[in-house]
């Protein structure tokens, strides 16, 4: 009996990890679907203009305290860390310079969409799903509407088109903190802290910025979106999603950004 | 109380279903379902918990796919029809939840209106609030325009659910567990507005339940749907008079002896 049952188990841990294996593969060609259908319905009139303008406005309400605040510490933080090591080299007045390629190339997309992952991905996934367990989408698809252009494309180009200004946003603001930490130390008048901050900037650094965060924001829309619109098994269901929608973009913005940086280092 | 007075047209099916079945993976839930659904009638599909009545409503406004069988709506067969073609036919249906699945977010205006202004793109907004006005008045909630769904009542959302079916003017009416978790007064308001809903709209409909009083007071014919097949279909006397003691105790508990 033992032995049968150890068989079993023994089976049954067989089972797990193929199981695993092919609901991941599952999952990849369901998400590529959705990515296609995204495109396929988003770029087609009717357009809902004023949903995407109220989804722009709440994705851009819901995280601006965080990332106006975040911003501001990692500025400051991170010039506050990095005078000691440049100042053993006598190079403290690099800082502005070094805090600028910092903040412009990684941190400012990178702090801006993790924070928008948290804050809009939870909720969109949150939404879509409890809309899916309380029949909401059901009962838009069977009055001739379609719920998949209504929440789905207009969320997805809001995050796309938001995410972007955030990280602009973000930017300026850690660039402030980099500034009041230079200023008090070393009395920097403004205009020579930006002076000094633009100067190491070339074109490829804004671009890949502005892509990578483009890149980021559609992500954190369309993997919200996703796992809240296919979400299933009631209030669980819905945990599920709000955690999906965190997790999953978060690893995805990882991978992102080790390949938008590889790639845009080959025009430097 | 009185059951609407619309002639019903025994020579014109608006909705043919031959043979259908449905699982949900192993679990045989619909096994060979026929159906006809005349101009002008209410049917009335009665059975257990589980037994398939929502999954077969939801098959026949295309929320489900079946595995089997020819489902006819309004002279299309669902499984045939293109995504365009079923979004068009969705529109002629009306389908009403059993939680009223209203849109939280939005007002009851708002919710009355999504539909309408997606369907009908070239009304001006006057024609949009006079359609909200008239729906609003048919389920007797005009006072709720400006609320919000949580704002409400189980029984106004019962309401506000079928006025949004309502301003689409359905052929068809899909009520699901329509009166579901409400007291046995509104319960009976609710059956009285599908009989008005029928009367003034002239829609057929098909009233999912496991509520005889519901059965009773809004059927033309009823359906009693038992593993997976219609077992008994007729009047209400006709199917709950039999010794069947699978259909014997659904009346015996019902109704207080």
């Amino acid at each position: 009996m033992d032995t049968k049952n150890s068989t079993t188990l023994q089976l049954k841990k067989k089972a797990k990890p193929r199981k695993r294996i092919i609901n991941f593969f599952v999952s990849l060609y369901d998400i590529n679907k959705f990515i296609i259908r995204f495109f396929k319905e988003a770029f087609v009139p009717p357009f809902e203009f004023k949903e995407i303008v109220r989804q722009c406005y709440e994705v851009g309400v819901r995280s601006f305290t965080l990332i106006s605040l975040t911003g501001f510490i990692v500025g400051l933080i991170f010039t506050k860390q990095s005078r000691p090591s440049l100042g053993q080299f006598g190079a403290t007045s690099w800082l502005p310079s070094l805090v600028s390629i910092a903040i412009m190339r990684a941190l400012a997309p990178l702090v801006t969409a993790l924070i928008a992952a948290g804050k809009v991905g939870s909720s969109i996934g949150a939404e879509l799903g409890s809309m899916r367990v309380t029949e909401q989408i059901d009962a838009m698809e069977v009055s001739g509407t379609k719920p998949f252009k209504f929440l789905v494309c207009t969320r997805v180009l809001a995050t796309t088109l938001t995410i972007p200004i955030l990280a602009t946003y973000t930017a300026f603001i850690a660039l402030l903190g980099g500034y009041v930490n230079v200023a008090t130390n070393e009395g920097t008048t403004y205009s020579t802290f930006m002076q000094q901050v633009f100067d190491p900037l070339t074109f490829v650094d804004f671009t890949a910025s502005l892509i990578k965060s483009i890149v980021f924001g559609f992500t954190i829309g369309i993997v919200g979106c996703y796992q809240g619109y296919n979400s299933s098994k009631g209030t669980e269901g819905v945990g599920k999603a709000a955690n999906g929608a965190v997790v999953t973009a978060m690893f995805l913005i990882f991978v992102e950004e080790i390949v938008i940086v590889q790639i845009s280092s080959w025009f430097r | 109380m009185h059951k609407a007075k619309v002639p019903i047209d025994y020579n014109n099916a608006v909705i043919t279903i031959k043979g259908l079945q449905k699982s949900f993976e192993e679990n045989a839930v619909l096994c060979g379902i026929d159906l006809e659904l005349y101009q002008g009638e209410n049917l009335v599909v009665l059975g257990r918990s589980g037994t398939g009545k929502s999954v077969l409503i939801k098959v026949i406004s295309g929320l489900l796919q079946a595995d089997q069988g020819q489902i006819k709506v309004l002279g299309q067969d669902i499984n045939t029809i293109t995504d365009k073609q079923l979004q068009e036919l969705r529109i002629r249906i009306g389908f009403s939840f059993q939680n009223s699945a209203l849109y939280d977010s939005m007002t009851v205006r708002k919710n009355l209106e999504f539909p309408l202004v997606r369907n009908r793109r070239n009304l001006t907004q006057k024609e949009v609030d006079k359609a909200v006005e008239t729906v609003l008045e048919a389920v007797g909630l005009s006072k709720t325009i400006n609320q919000m769904p949580s704002e409400l009542s189980g029984g106004q959302r019962k309401r506000i659910g079928i006025a949004r079916t309502l301003i689409l003017n359905p052929e068809i009416m899909l009520y699901d567990e329509p009166t579901a978790g409400l007291d046995p007064i509104t319960c009976i308001e609710i059956n009285e507005l599908i009989n008005e809903v029928q009367e003034r709209y002239h829609t057929s409909s098909i009233i999912i339940t496991h509520d005889l009083t519901c059965a009773k007071q809004t059927g033309d014919r009823i359906a009693m749907l038992l593993d997976g097949q219609f077992q008994r279909q007729g009047s209400f006397e006709e199917v709950f008079d039999t010794k069947d003691e699978r259909v014997k105790p659904f009346f015996d508990y019902n109704f207080i002896q």
